[in-house]
């Protein structure tokens, strides 16, 4: 079969590999129909995962038709059209049992590997590098789906699609980023970050009962896709002096109810601090460049809340611990436990409060994913959501 | 450390030092770096290795020296059905890979055969000296084991019901003494990982009914050389190879 290889720092490559097979009883392998590359993709292809090997098999947005079954697999049948999360799940453990299907005890294959970093493993993802799994991903022809009973949501047949296949990680990413927050009634929420999480974070946060949604970036096509489908007042960050002040002025002096991190550890910047951590982060002295949570600590109103989406890896400095402390914040953060919002959010598209497909931006087939990565990461001809057809 | 180990580690430090400036390019180097850190091991009778690789040691009675090791894992199952499924000792190589084979002989005695590191195999016989069902299990290796061993496994009930603590304590004569165990543990051998690592497996087949694993798929075709991952590398990788392999952040 097809798939996307990773083979270095920016080199991506289509190749031809062997097809899945069963490995456990409760497998499934699936025939992918449509399937996307994530903002956290480019963490891996732009190296800043040191535990990727080359030839590993990226990707953990797909869906497609499910072709055959392990033994213990009870609720799916083949032929049926699913949805898969991007974070596998036992359903057995602790933590899925009380709904927190991304700290999953059971999935990692590699789980001393990790906690010799984190002191502790946590659920493993599709194609996302050996330190969180070594699984096989599904930019791919077929995948091998693990506890795939646990995980596979049946969609029904009058969705397309490219409608459903954000409830396998963005959708339920940015939905979780709103929930984070406890929006009430008269709340203004403050979005960093209008790639496809930001975006269903400033639309979740809409339908959650915010008042006012602010959204944060440096390209005119994301803000304008904020204001067109999530009514967002925008800041462009490279044409205001200090966003922290901007938002402010906007919000009569006290600053945002809560604070939502869709960038994450690699986050751009114009100020000094921005600098200081590229420095850092070139010169391996830093994983992780803060830029938007600093700002997002200084930013928000006493007593609000900080919610980060956006992915962090290692170490940061100069946070403003002081400030978080004096402010009385409230921090949620985490990979997304997808499993518990897919049921509700695919409700949503039933009742047509919203349809995901807005965010789609190219469609490519899988054979081009080389060019479709480099066009991704580069932001370049206004990309914001590429999907990959095998 | 003791004599017969100093002599033993010196010896080894020389060959690799000696080795390694031979050959005289980078994976020398490290060969040859890593011979002078035994050289220094042999001649002072001091192990840093073990210090900085957390191995405990406990003095006994007759002023032998074993390794303890202690690990513990909480399992989402009740305390019975784990205590049944280790009691059947033959269920055990299912958890832990380097037991390569147990044989029951009586109710109470069975025979190990074990995979110690660098391609060696441990033998023993050993005698389960206590049990309380759903409780605990304690057993000790006999006379005339390759590798003594004492050691107990616990199952004691989580509060509020959150399933059962598994604790694991055992305590070896390691074969090769101080050194041995932090060479073991380099090689990832080392009983205290491989105690680790069993009970996560236990803990998955119990909560699960499987250990995840990624062996098998598939992945894109490898390059021609790749970082074989050895301390000295084959001969065939080129040494500008090996630097920009480390360059472009392969890490295998």
């Amino acid at each position: 079969m097809k798939a996307v290889c990773w083979y270095g720092t920016q080199d991506v490559r289509v190749e031809t590999v062997d097809d899945p097979h069963i490995l456990n009883p409760h497998d499934a392998i699936i025939k992918v129909t449509l399937t996307a590359i994530c903002g956290s993709d480019l963490h891996l292809y732009n190296g800043y995962n040191p535990s990727m090997k080359s030839g590993d098999i990226l990707g953990h947005e797909f869906m497609g038709e499910v072709v055959e079954i392990g033994p213990a697999v009870t609720s799916l049948h083949i032929g049926d059209r699913v949805v898969i999360p991007f974070a596998i799940a036992c359903g057995q453990c602790f933590y899925c049992r009380r709904q927190l299907w991304s700290l999953c005890d059971n999935t990692n294959p590699n789980a001393a590997m990790l906690e010799k970093v984190y002191q502790d493993s946590t659920a493993r993802l599709f194609g996302y590098s050996h330190l969180f799994g070594g699984y096989a991903g599904g930019q791919a022809e077929y995948v091998r789906v693990p506890f795939a009973d646990v995980g596979a949501l049946r969609v029904p047949p009058e969705f397309n699609d490219e409608q459903v296949l954000f409830l396998s990680d963005i959708f339920p990413t940015g939905y979780m980023a709103a929930e984070n927050c406890t929006i009430q009634t008269g709340d203004t929420v403050a979005v960093w970050g209008c790639g496809p999480v930001g975006q269903f974070a400033i639309q979740s946060a809409r339908l959650l009962g915010a008042d006012r949604v602010i959204a944060i970036d440096r390209f005119p096509e994301r803000l304008r896709m904020a204001q067109q489908y999530g009514q967002a007042d925008v800041i462009n960050y490279e044409d205001s002096d200090d966003v922290v002040d901007r938002l402010r002025s906007m919000t009569g002096g006290r600053g945002p109810d809560a604070c939502i991190d869709a960038v994450g550890m690699e986050a751009h910047g114009t100020t000094l601090a921005a600098w200081y951590d590229r420095v850092k982060q070139s010169a391996s002295l830093e994983t992780d460049r803060p830029i938007a949570l600093r700002e997002c600590i200084y930013a928000c109103r006493k007593g609000g809340t900080i919610s980060i989406p956006g992915v962090y890896s290692g170490f940061i400095d100069k946070m403003p611990f002081g400030a978080a402390f004096g402010k009385a914040l409230t921090f949620k953060m985490g990979q997304t436990h997808v499993h518990r919002y897919m049921r509700p959010l695919l409700e949503l598209i039933q009742r047509r409060a919203i349809d995901p497909s807005f965010l789609i931006t190219h469609r490519v087939p899988l054979s081009q994913a080389r060019e479709a990565y480099e066009m991704f990461c580069n932001k370049e001809d206004s990309c914001i959501k590429v999907v990959l057809t095998p | 450390m003791g004599d017969n180990e100093r002599l033993l580690v010196s010896l080894g430090g020389a060959a690799l030092l000696l080795r390694g400036l031979k050959r005289g390019d980078w994976a020398g180097l490290a060969a040859a770096a890593a011979g002078s850190g035994l050289l220094y091991m042999g001649a002072t009778g001091r192990n840093p290795l073990a210090q900085a690789f957390g191995i405990r040691f406990v003095e006994t009675r007759d002023c032998g020296r074993r390794v303890e090791v202690v690990k513990s894992m909480t399992i989402n199952r009740p305390a019975a059905e784990l205590f049944a499924f280790w009691r059947d000792l033959r269920n055990l190589p299912r958890i832990m890979p380097h037991l390569r084979s147990i044989d029951v002989i009586t109710e109470k005695r069975s025979h190990w055969i074990v995979d110690a590191p660098a391609g060696f195999t441990a033998e023993w016989d050993a005698e389960v000296v206590n049990e309380k069902p759903g409780t605990l299990i304690a057993w000790q290796s006999c006379d005339g084991s390759d590798v003594a061993n004492w050691g107990v496994v616990r199952f004691a009930e989580a509060p509020g019901g959150r399933g059962t603590e598994v604790m694991v304590e055992l305590e070896y004569e390691p074969l090769a003494g101080t050194a041995g165990v932090a060479l073991a543990k380099v090689l990832g051998e080392e009983p205290s990982q491989q105690v680790e690592d069993g009970l996560r497996h236990f803990k998955q087949i119990m909560e699960t009914g499987e250990v995840p694993t990624v062996e098998g798929q598939p992945r894109g075709p490898q390059p021609k050389t790749v970082w074989s991952g050895r301390l000295v590398p084959r001969s065939t990788v080129a040494p500008s190879r090996i630097i920009s392999l480390r360059k472009t952040r392969y890490l295998s």
